[in-house]
């Protein structure tokens, strides 16, 4: 019923996501990693991916779309993003990334600030981007909170999975917020933890609540999550040591599920991090010694990780252009390929770093991030090829709902495309 | 864009001029007593640059598709330089005796980017806070600061600008807290050991001005003016008026000589914009309020060269038109602070194609990396919105029309005969996201080669550090 409002709301002449939509003669991104495949079928059904790729049959009664000339890929997914969370990041007022003065650290549950009708997720919509991995900022506390998993859809249902990580700082960020250095922070890690499982052997004597404790109830049921493997434990640190020191910790947290973020010196501890196979969402480009804890960068490291058999995924984090950037800079690791000495990632795996790689990193590739059979049914159509600069969506389906192509900045566009007034002042001019 | 032009005639003058020079235009004044002490001319250039091109053998790249930079365009052309300057463009040419042929089957030559918007030095990575030396935020008016006293030769940016994205010149400012944040300087993107030693010879100096929310934000929450837009444009207008005053005394003490007036290093600067030498770079976002600044710079006789980052430029791409004034843009930058709310895709193909002057600008030590593939996504709203401009007309967005904005295009930002060659060679159509630099040439002198690690810059910072000398 929700879908029916939706769809008159919109005005969309589709069908309900019930019903079966084969898309024909494209070149299909499966987002997996496989190459496009020239000529393939995707047929959705039920919100739903059926099948996908060369020789797939139409079932019988399908709405068919052609997609001669066109690609059809998976939705976009933008990990490490604060969409939906900002209406512009500078405005405070409008921006619940991160809590500053809160007493709540590791409880913090960014899936309550998630605003569905906040107008970047219509403009990035737009440029193909389906799913964020939504993630609240550090503040103050090397734990920043408890990320979530949202669609970019035109309806009020944003949330796919609440609380689904939480995020932590352990480098250079991690030290300034502990209270001036790299060990202050892990002194507070460990003690966080410790006292998580107090909490958990003896709620009741556990303190938690007073004024000077520094770990409230709520922060401790949340690390007790992180500590049993039921959410992974995303943590940013650049520099080689540092992550070194990361990969350590399951040791002393046997059931900890790891996600190293940023990364940018990974490529001198690329065997360690693919031994202890740990998924990496990272920062694409990096290439400059942005801090002393990035020394390394290089555009390479993405591909050096990849090639030492590191699962990884690009990051949008502090992309001022928006989530869409995640394109082009999969674009650009394939164009460094080329470069003498420089190591990049082919095509597939390209658009798999920002497609089912975020989506494998937070444990949701069963779910979302490619057009297997079975994932959610998130597909574009783009008039070129996904990762080209050239190339914009032609059609968008979201859980297997065709989406608008508008957005606020079709509207802005659209009025100044010619920017002199006419018979009435700007204000009056709209669809 | 004749403006430009004659304030750049204007600066030449001004340079060549010694100090007894005045003397020519005071014929057109009452004849000076005897009693009067003859005029001195402050200097204008105390930090003159020691940049020379590096040697380069002739060169002639053929069989590659040029874009000009001037808007032309040719499949399958050549391009021949030798001595530092090209020496012709053209179907094809004929290779010199020893000259180096490079066969470029599939791939691009361009003149080499000019970024008019850029921190490398004066905001260098590592961004540690020793390094943050471009915001002299401790007053609104700070015009008496030169960005080039920031500069640090050794910023490993300048080498990434140089072999990720083919950037020849750049032009680096000072932030936009300040009001009036001081002078900007345009540097050869080619390292040396000294500020001086990058420095471009002959351009002339930017005036850093900024409005909307940084200067009112920065002092505002200092509890002093301005803490309002409308503070910002009173602060603005006071110091312009006893800029006047000061041009004023120093016009009629350097035609008629007699006791010097008291020199304020702010005011010469302010002075150099209002006769002309020094053009004004003005951070702005907001529509209404680059049309403020344009009756401002009415009010006290000042031409506004270029609004910077201008986000809300396609909505008044009228009246930037008959200003004469250009918009340096993001493609699509939006959304990260209230005045970039309205940011869209298509604001540099709008000023376009409503004949403003409009040109890419990188803001960040990244972007600086990839301006072609920012010019690449404008061309994509264009075309998306029914907007046609071709490739080639594009490439001007990425040299000439900045150069023109610099006060350099008789210089560099085409591939004319007798300019500077400065020439990228890509491998590919450097549009696509799959082209990156194979060669670039500054002056005429190899110093990006992707084929050969020699030729591949590495910043003192960086040297012994881990990765070192790596593809970066």
């Amino acid at each position: 019923m929700k879908r029916a409002l939706l769809l008159l709301a919109t005005m969309l002449a589709t069908p309900a996501a019930a019903q079966t939509v084969a898309i024909t003669g494209g070149t299909v991104a499966i987002g997996d990693g496989s190459a496009p495949i020239e000529g393939g079928t995707v047929v959705i059904a039920n919100g739903r991916i059926v099948a996908a790729g060369r020789g797939v049959a139409v079932p019988a009664g399908a709405q068919v779309i052609d997609a001669a000339g066109k690609w059809v890929s998976a939705g976009v997914v933008s990990a490490l993003t604060d969409l939906s969370l900002v209406d512009a990041d500078g405005v405070q007022e409008s921006n619940d990334a991160g809590a500053r003065n809160s007493p709540f650290k590791a409880a913090i549950d960014v899936s309550l600030a998630v605003n569905p009708a906040a107008v970047k997720i219509a403009n990035e919509r737009l440029f193909g981007v389906t799913r964020a991995i939504v993630t609240p900022s550090a503040e103050s506390s090397i734990f920043a909170g408890q990320g979530a998993i949202i669609d970019l859809g035109a309806d009020p249902d944003a949330v796919t999975r609440p609380r689904a990580f939480q995020f932590v700082e352990l480098g250079e960020g991690g030290g300034k917020l502990a209270g001036g250095s790299r060990p202050a922070a892990y002194a507070l890690l460990r003690d966080a933890f410790a006292q998580a499982q107090d909490f958990r052997r003896n709620p009741a004597a556990f303190d938690g609540r007073s004024r000077d404790a520094l770990v409230t109830r709520a922060d401790a049921e949340a690390l007790l999550r992180v500590l049993d493997g039921q959410v992974p434990l995303l943590a940013h640190v650049e520099r080689a040591a540092d992550i070194r020191n990361v990969l350590a910790l399951p040791r002393e947290y046997p059931k900890l599920r790891l996600v190293l973020v940023g990364v940018t010196e990974g490529w001198l501890v690329a065997r360690e991090i693919a031994a202890a196979k740990v998924p990496v969402i990272a920062a694409a480009l990096a290439d400059l010694p942005a801090q002393f804890e990035n020394l390394a960068a290089t555009e390479s490291n993405v591909g050096r990780l990849r090639a030492a058999g590191v699962p990884v995924a690009l990051a949008s984090t502090g992309a001022s252009g928006g989530d869409h950037v995640l394109r082009q800079f999969a674009g650009n690791l394939v164009a460094i390929a080329r470069i003498p000495g420089a190591t990049g990632l082919d095509w597939g795996q390209a658009f798999a770093s920002i497609t089912s790689g975020p989506a494998e990193a937070i444990g949701m590739g069963g779910e979302i991030g490619s057009l297997r059979a079975g994932r959610r049914a998130d597909v574009v159509i783009w008039d070129g090829d996904p990762l080209e600069l050239s190339s914009v969506p032609v059609a968008t389906w979201i859980d297997g709902v065709s989406q608008p192509m508008r957005s606020r900045q079709t509207e802005l566009r659209d009025r100044y495309l010619a920017p002199t007034e006419g018979a009435l002042p700007k204000a009056y001019e709209r669809r | 864009m004749n403006s430009i032009r004659t304030r750049r005639v204007l600066l030449s003058a001004a340079l060549l001029a010694l100090p007894l020079s005045a003397c020519a235009t005071a014929k057109d004044k009452p004849a000076t007593t005897a009693k009067k002490a003859p005029p001195v001319r402050y200097a204008r250039n105390p930090y003159p640059s020691t940049y020379h091109g590096y040697p380069g053998t002739p060169t002639l790249v053929r069989n590659v598709t040029v874009f000009d930079g001037e808007g032309g365009r040719i499949d399958g052309g050549a391009v021949l330089f030798a001595d530092g300057k090209v020496v012709a463009v053209g179907q094809t040419l004929d290779a010199p005796a020893g000259a180096t042929v490079i066969d470029g089957q599939g791939k691009y030559v361009t003149p080499g980017v000019v970024d008019i918007h850029s921190h490398l030095g004066d905001y260098p990575t590592p961004s540690v806070q020793a390094h943050s030396d471009g915001n002299e935020a401790t007053a609104p008016i700070t015009a008496d600061v030169w960005a080039e006293h920031s500069v640090w030769p050794q910023d490993p940016g300048f080498g990434r600008a140089l072999a990720n994205g083919g950037v020849t010149t750049l032009q680096i400012l000072p932030g936009s807290a300040n009001l009036m944040g001081g002078r900007s300087v345009v540097l050869k993107n080619v390292y040396a050991r000294t500020m001086q030693a990058m420095k471009f010879p002959g351009a002339p100096y930017g005036l850093k001005m900024a409005c909307g929310e940084n200067p009112k934000r920065v002092y505002g929450s200092k509890n002093r003016e301005p803490s309002t837009r409308m503070g910002n444009v009173a602060v603005d207008r006071q110091t312009w008026a006893k800029a006047v005053a000061y041009k004023r005394k120093w016009d009629k003490y350097e035609a008629e000589g007699g006791d010097a007036p008291d020199r304020d290093i702010g005011m010469d600067t302010l002075r150099g914009v209002l006769s002309g030498e020094i053009m004004v770079q003005n951070h702005c976002y907001r529509a209404d309020e680059m049309a403020i600044v344009l009756d401002m710079a009415k009010e006290f006789g000042y031409h506004v060269t270029a609004f910077h980052h201008a986000v809300e430029a396609y909505k008044i791409a009228d009246l930037l038109k008959s200003s004469g004034t250009c918009a340096a843009v993001w493609a699509d930058w939006y959304g990260f602070k209230m005045e970039s709310y309205d940011g869209i895709g298509e604001n540099l193909a709008i000023l376009e194609n409503a004949g403003a002057c409009a040109m890419i600008h990188s803001d960040d030590e990244n972007g600086i990396q990839r301006l072609n593939q920012e010019v690449a996504k404008v061309l994509s709203s264009a075309r998306h919105s029914g907007i046609q401009i071709s490739d080639a007309a594009a490439w001007k967005w990425l040299s000439l029309a900045p150069a023109k904005a610099l006060g350099i295009d008789a210089q560099t930002g085409s591939l004319k005969p007798g300019k500077m060659a400065d020439v990228v060679l890509w491998n590919g159509n450097p549009f696509s996201v799959y082209t990156r630099p194979e060669k670039v040439w500054v002056d005429g002198a190899l110093l990006y080669d992707a084929n050969d690690p020699k030729r591949r810059p590495v910043s003192d910072f960086e040297l012994g550090q881990p990765g070192s000398g790596d593809v970066k």
